[in-house]
């Protein structure tokens, strides 16, 4: 389970890419491009191995003028899969 | 986008050469090699790149035949990858080396599957038949493990290996690479004539299956297993490649423009040429990509079935390898009034394993 004071980057091999001809995010990873949904491309666009997962919490709380708390709770569990997962690394 | 214009190919197999140091008995490409004089320059390549990237490709995958075996492969993969597209190397190892890693991984390679014939490393030459070739593979596992690139390993499997699957999956843990492909054989291609050869007993299958699902327990994330079943033991058929010219792309050494790369076996169509049209002209009109698009072409059971956009009929080529028809319901599935044919083949599996046939030395050349 992430937490927020993680500080979180694509591992080799991943990255979050714009798919501009069908106008939607992709993780591109290993042998297949997976779609993000909005709010997940939301989120990963601000993954860069700098900012802490509390930062991104933050940055998203204000950019949608959301409750911090409901922003936090999609925002973990979005991570902590990617994590467990190994397309997102400490 | 309009509505006569399908959605555009995910993926695209970059088939660069059919030349190959290796000769395996199961190998997928067809039984007559495009010669390496008519390959595409790099030149061509870089102009379909341009192409696929432009279309909405995602992903380039370059195989072959031995992709090492082009010296120009870190220019192409440099080109690709300057394009946004997802660069991957689909080798046998065999011509890895530090120097041509490190031009790989300049070039902005992003991930190499690796293949295995065996772990065994007598019974891995054998199988391949090339001598020292398993010692080049570990080898080219350690540089890229070194190297830190995303490695996965792939490893064919049928009679004479089926028995070392936990040895492999051992393999892959001690090397530490994230993916394995633990994939059965399919019949295609050269892979065809050597099948009696080469399709598991149904205690091998069952072996595995239970050694993988058991290894997949116990690993977790640490180490995801790809696991393919083998057709032949099966009721439904695989979706192949996600649908005809739905998703995939091929293009082989010569330019051909294929909705699979068996897809050479299809008689009575022509095989749209990379170097007469474009990409995106031959991905949504050329008569070889439409004819089994989508579900219109489908005969009885398929039409009916409530399956049809799950496997999208099986594979074209398999039908017409094992009925005769490439518009026919893949015999694979249970409801195909072939499917006991399949039975039959299986039932018919040789006590003692016939030799494995090579292709003549030189053939790729
Ligand atoms: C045709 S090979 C070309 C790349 C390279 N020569 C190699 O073997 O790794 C592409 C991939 O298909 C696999 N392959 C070849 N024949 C196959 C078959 N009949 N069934 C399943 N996989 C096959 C190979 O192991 C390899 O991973
Ligand atoms: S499967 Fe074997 S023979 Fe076929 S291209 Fe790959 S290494 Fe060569
Ligand atoms: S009848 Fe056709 S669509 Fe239905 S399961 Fe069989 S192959 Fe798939």
């Amino acid at each position: 389970m992430s937490a927020e004071g993680d500080i979180l980057r694509f591992a080799r091999g991943y990255r979050l890419q714009h798919d501009c001809v069908r106008t939607q995010w992709v993780i591109q990873a290993p042998e297949k491009a997976f779609v993000a949904d909005p709010i997940a491309g939301e989120v990963l666009q601000l993954v860069d191995g700098q900012r802490s997962v509390g930062t991104i919490i933050d940055l998203l709380a204000e950019k949608f003028t959301a409750p911090r708390g409901v922003i936090a709770g999609d925002v973990l569990a979005l991570v902590s899969d990617l994590t467990d997962r190994r397309v997102l690394v400490p | 986008m309009t509505a006569q214009t399908p959605p555009p190919p995910m993926s695209l197999l970059a088939e660069l050469t059919h030349r190959c140091p290796l000769q395996c008995p199961y190998c997928s490409n067809p039984v007559a090699l495009d010669p390496r004089a008519g390959e595409l320059t790099a030149d061509i390549w870089k102009r379909v790149f341009d192409e696929a990237a432009a279309l909405g490709v995602l992903q380039v995958h370059f195989s072959g035949g031995e992709p090492m075996a082009r010296p120009d492969l870190p220019e192409l993969v440099a080109h690709a990858s300057s394009l946004g597209l997802y660069t991957n190397l689909i080798t046998s190892g065999v011509l890895m080396d530090k120097a041509a890693l490190d031009a790989l991984v300049a070039a902005g390679l992003d991930h190499v599957q690796l293949s295995f014939q065996d772990i065994d490393p007598e019974s891995a030459e054998h199988i391949g038949g090339m001598k020292g070739a398993q010692s080049r593979k570990l080898r080219a596992a350690d540089l890229m493990m070194a190297d830190g690139i995303p490695l996965t390993l792939n490893f064919v499997i049928h009679r004479a290996n089926a028995g070392r699957v936990p040895a492999m999956l051992a393999y892959a843990e001690r090397l530490g690479v994230a993916r394995v492909e633990i994939a059965h054989t399919q019949y295609y291609g050269w892979g065809l004539r050597n099948r009696a050869a080469l399709l598991p007993t149904r205690v091998q299958l069952e072996t595995v299956t239970r050694e993988v699902e058991a290894a997949r327990a116990r690993l977790g994330h640490r180490l995801a297993i790809d696991y393919v079943t083998p057709d032949y033991y099966a009721d439904q058929p695989k979706p192949c490649m996600g649908g005809w010219g739905r998703r995939f792309v091929n293009i082989s050494p010569v330019g051909r423009v294929l909705p699979c790369h068996a897809a050479e076996t299809i008689p009575n169509v022509a095989f749209p040429d990379i170097r007469d049209a474009s990409l995106a002209d031959i991905w949504n009109y050329a008569p070889l990509f439409t004819m089994f698009r989508g579900t219109a072409w489908m005969p009885e059971p398929c039409a009916g079935c409530a399956l049809k956009e799950v496997d999208w009929g099986g594979c074209r080529c398999q039908a017409l390898a094992l009925a005769g028809d490439a518009s026919a319901t893949d015999p694979i599935c249970a409801r195909s009034p072939r499917h006991r044919d399949i039975g039959l083949i299986l039932d018919d599996l040789p006590a003692e394993v016939p030799p494995f046939v090579y292709r003549r030395y030189g053939s790729a050349r």
